[in-house]
């Protein structure tokens, strides 16, 4: 198999694993993070303002992680330099 | 399929390339801008007062409320800034609305743009508001040995408040343009829905996000010193 079918192979692997792998930590401490929020609410609602701002803002931070790993999937798919590479390359070779 | 509205160019004249991006922030600076002037041409302080002034009334005192708990004392020295960027960045998410529109802060440009304007406003407004030995003190706080760490952590969290913004944003257009060739009635609006939602909490955390930082920032030294949150 050529290089390009290799990097096409890695490039499509490796964006279902990133995505695959980079939700699943996120998604269990966003879910903590929000158990242990309903928690302090019901032990004091009065304080529901300021727990719920810093849940979201906690929940926030917690995604950037998930949102880098998705990013660097749409950069596999859509925006691959080394396929794009690998594809002027190609067509340099054919075009001679 | 287009990553970003940065790939829709309108108009093309040798290097300037008037690209979906800017044209869509120039049209919600429009936006923004006219129905602001339009607003507050004749205030009114008094008990009559018209609806859309209320309206605005209504989002200035609760953003300078938010400033205000988030630790700035003096929230309207900061109400120009930390205002600007939550109505801009909800705004551009809010026109989601309209069809064939894409929010500006789907192209990692106007993110990092956003990012780099916080980067430089947390000095500003540290020196500002505390002198400059005072504020080139707080980098070497509590040891000398943390100065490269405190350095890298200013760089780190202005590149993820840029890759946060357009990492949700960018994901959010890309969905609904998907589900739009696969199943074209029924989940592209629940997409546009969760988008809509997305995209104001985003706003409301990158606003926050800006406020702490500029906390952190201006907390005097004797007030006891909390290392700034590193995101």
């Amino acid at each position: 198999m050529d290089a390009l079918t290799w990097i096409a192979i890695a490039s499509i692997v490796m964006a279902g694993l990133t995505t695959g792998f980079g939700t699943m930590g996120p998604a269990l401490a966003e879910g903590r993070a929000v158990a242990v929020a309903l928690t302090s609410l019901a032990q004091q609602p009065d304080a529901s303002a300021t727990i719920t701002r810093t849940l979201f803002v906690g929940l926030a931070m917690i995604e950037s992680t998930a949102i880098y790993c998705f990013v660097v999937s749409m950069i596999l798919i859509f925006a691959n330099p080394f396929w794009n590479a690998a594809l002027a390359a190609a067509a340099q070779a054919a075009g001679k | 399929m287009r990553l970003t509205p940065d790939a829709w160019i309108f108009w093309q004249h040798g290097f300037f390339k008037l690209n979906a991006t800017i044209v869509f922030t120039w049209a919600l600076m429009a936006v923004l801008v006219l129905g602001a002037a339009l607003i507050t041409r004749r205030l009114a302080t008094g008990h009559e007062r018209s609806r859309w002034q209320n309206l605005l009334e209504i989002v200035v005192t609760s953003i300078m409320g938010q400033i205000e708990d988030v630790g700035l004392k003096a929230p309207r020295r900061y109400l120009g800034f930390l205002g600007t960027l939550f109505l801009f960045v909800a705004a551009a998410a809010l026109a989601t609305v309209i069809p064939g529109y894409e929010p500006p802060t789907a192209s990692l440009s106007t993110t990092v743009a956003l990012a780099l304007c916080v980067l430089v406003a947390v000095p500003l407004f540290g020196i500002s508001g505390q002198g400059l030995t005072a504020y080139l003190k707080s980098y070497v706080q509590p040891t000398p040995i943390m100065l490269p760490f405190n350095l890298i952590s200013e760089v780190s969290r202005t590149l993820a408040l840029a890759v946060r913004l357009f990492g949700n944003m960018m994901s959010g257009a890309m969905i609904i343009a998907i589900l739009l060739s696969i199943t074209p009635f029924v989940f592209p609006i629940m997409m546009t829905a969760l988008g809509l939602l997305t995209g104001m909490v985003q706003a409301y955390i990158f606003t926050i996000l800006a406020a702490v930082y500029i906390a952190a920032a201006t907390r005097s030294s004797k007030a006891g010193t909390k290392p700034a949150p590193v995101a």
